[in-house]
Formats: structure tokens, C-alpha cells, sequence
């Protein structure tokens, strides 16, 4: 087990690998992430029951908790993958920190806007600057400042040490914003979801939450290792290409270039 | 079906343009996400293109 473990690691390490791999597994992402979604979706729409208190309202926590999550864990994953590119120099680590970093940020985005709408009818506010709402506007200024670190420095060492150490740095906001409900008086709800407890949720409507959760997992782990994203980070920099290489680009398309 | 009719399930109650907002939002997002890349890709491809016509100049 360890072994395969191994294995795999270093095979993900390497391009070559790691486009077959991805290749092959992003369509089953693609249509089991879609399917569970569609799922999950109509699920918690239309057939789960309306909440006790927030009544019909509380139907946006299927878009907003699992957007919420992932923008976390998603920062989590460009914080690893910047430690591991620095430390062991590894060249695909750096590009997955690359390629995470805008779909983290949508995801915040995501989380915030849905967070301000749903906070309209409950709390009768949009935004107020209570802990768990600043921590995550600063968790997708963190996701900014990595994707403003990639557009602006043209050295690519450069850019890619400077956006991993943003980026491990920047990790110390994520324990803030789980714990800032348990820290600080908020307005924010406790957390519904937790690894260690039952869900504070009646089983009818949190079904069709983990199927959903599970579906836009998949098919956001389907954009993230999705090639096109990939490869458009790789066919940045066509400056350091001869001139027969760009000519064979434009004939066949970017795809095959890089290996 | 939780709804008694259509309209009610439009409707939600009284939180509707709430819902239905955010489940726009979201929308928006994930096509985003996906068509995103695509354009990027267009771009780069079109980049490298210029590049190699100024290279030929």
C-alpha cells in the first residue's frame, strides 16, 4: 500500500505521467461529478424539507457550505503544493499550485456571495465585518495576491517561489476561519458539518448534501487536473521555443509541444 | 416532492429571488470555471501564432 502510494506520487511528479493519468481519469470525474450534482441538486431543491426556522432560505447552503469547504481545502492544496515544489524542487507541484489558485478564488467568490444573499433574509444584512466573513474575504485576497504574483513576475522561478511562500504563509487564515465561529461572537452559524460530529442536520436534508458535496468535489478536481488548464500554464513562455518548435505548435495546437 | 405546485417551487415561500440568485451565481461559476480555460487556451495558441509571424518577419 505504501508503495503504490510512492509510486504514484512520483509518477504524478512527472509531466509525462501526469498527463496520461489525468487524461484518463477527468471524463469519469466529469460525468459522475455532473451526475451526482444534477442529483443532489433536484434533491435538496425541490424534495428536501424547509428549514424549521430560516424556512425555504436555507436551501442555499447546498451551493454554499461545499463552496466554502472547497475554497479551503483548495487553499490547502496550493499551500502543500508550494511547500513540496520548494522543498524538493519538484516542477509539477508548482504548476498544480498555479492551476488551483483561480478556481479556489471562484469558489471563494462563490462562498461569499452566496453567504451575503442568504444573509439578507436571515440576518437582514447583507455583509457585516463579523470574524468568519472578513477571514474568508482575506482567504480570497490571499488567492488574489497568488494569481497577481503569476501575471507579474515574468521569471518563472521567481514567480513560482514568491507565490508558494505567499501561499504557505497565507495558510495560517485557515484554522482562523474554521475556528473563528468557536473564537469570536459571531453572526455566523457554528458549523453544520464536521468530521468528528453527526451533522446538525435532519438526515432528509443532508443526503442530497453529501451527494451534491461529493459532485461538485469531482468536478472541480475534473477542471483543476483538467488538461486544458494544464497545458495553458505550459504553453505560457513560447519565447524560449525555436522557431521550428513554434511552427509545429500552431500546426498541431499546444497540446503536444510540452513533452 | 416537498412543493405543492410549480409556482410554489419558483416562489420558496417568500425567499425565491433568494434562492434562485444563488443558485444563478452558481451557475455562472462553474461554467465559468470551464469555459474559463478554454478562452485562455484560444489566447495562448493565438500568442504563440503573432510570435511566430514576427519571428518570420
Amino acid at each position: 500500500m505504501w508503495q503504490a502510494l510512492k509510486r504514484l506520487y512520483h509518477k504524478m511528479g512527472s509531466p509525462k505521467w501526469f498527463y496520461e493519468i489525468t487524461e484518463r481519469w477527468s471524463p469519469w470525474f466529469l460525468w459522475i461529478g455532473t451526475a451526482l450534482m444534477a442529483v443532489g441538486l433536484v434533491w435538496g431543491l425541490a424534495f428536501a424539507p424547509a428549514d424549521y426556522l430560516q424556512g425555504n432560505s436555507f436551501r442555499i447552503i447546498y451551493i454554499h457550505v461545499p463552496a466554502a469547504l472547497l475554497s479551503q481545502s483548495a487553499y490547502i492544496m496550493m499551500a502543500v503544493a508550494g511547500l513540496v515544489g520548494l522543498v524538493w524542487r519538484m516542477k509539477m507541484s508548482f504548476i498544480v499550485g498555479k492551476v488551483i489558485a483561480p478556481i479556489g478564488a471562484s469558489m471563494a467568490i462563490l462562498a461569499l456571495l452566496t453567504g451575503a444573499i442568504w444573509g439578507k433574509p436571515t440576518w437582514g444584512t447583507w455583509w457585516v465585518w463579523d470574524a468568519r466573513l472578513t477571514s474568508m474575504l482575506i482567504l480570497l485576497f490571499l488567492y488574489f495576491g497568488v494569481m497577481a504574483i503569476y501575471n507579474a513576475i515574468e521569471n518563472e522561478d521567481l514567480a513560482n517561489k514568491a507565490a508558494s511562500i505567499l501561499s504557505i504563509v497565507g495558510s495560517i487564515n485557515i484554522p482562523i476561519i474554521k475556528y473563528s465561529v468557536e473564537w469570536w461572537n459571531t453572526l455566523h452559524q457554528p458549523a453544520t458539518i464536521t468530521l468528528t460530529k453527526k451533522p446538525t442536520m435532519a438526515p432528509e436534508m443532508f443526503i442530497p448534501f453529501g451527494v451534491y458535496h461529493l459532485g461538485i468535489l469531482l468536478l472541480v478536481c475534473c477542471v483543476g487536473v483538467c488538461a486544458h488548464t494544464y497545458r495553458n500554464s505550459m504553453a505560457r513562455a513560447p519565447h524560449k521555443l525555436g522557431k521550428e518548435t513554434t511552427q509545429s505548435i500552431i500546426k498541431i495546437g499546444a497540446d503536444t509541444y510540452v513533452f | 416532492m416537498f412543493f405543492d405546485s410549480f409556482s410554489d417551487f419558483i416562489a420558496m415561500g417568500t425567499h425565491g429571488p433568494y434562492v434562485w440568485l444563488c443558485y444563478g451565481i452558481f451557475a455562472l461559476t462553474m461554467i465559468f470555471n470551464f469555459v474559463g480555460p478554454r478562452l485562455k487556451r484560444k489566447q495562448v495558441l493565438k500568442d504563440i501564432a503573432r510570435q511566430a509571424r514576427r519571428e518570420d518577419a
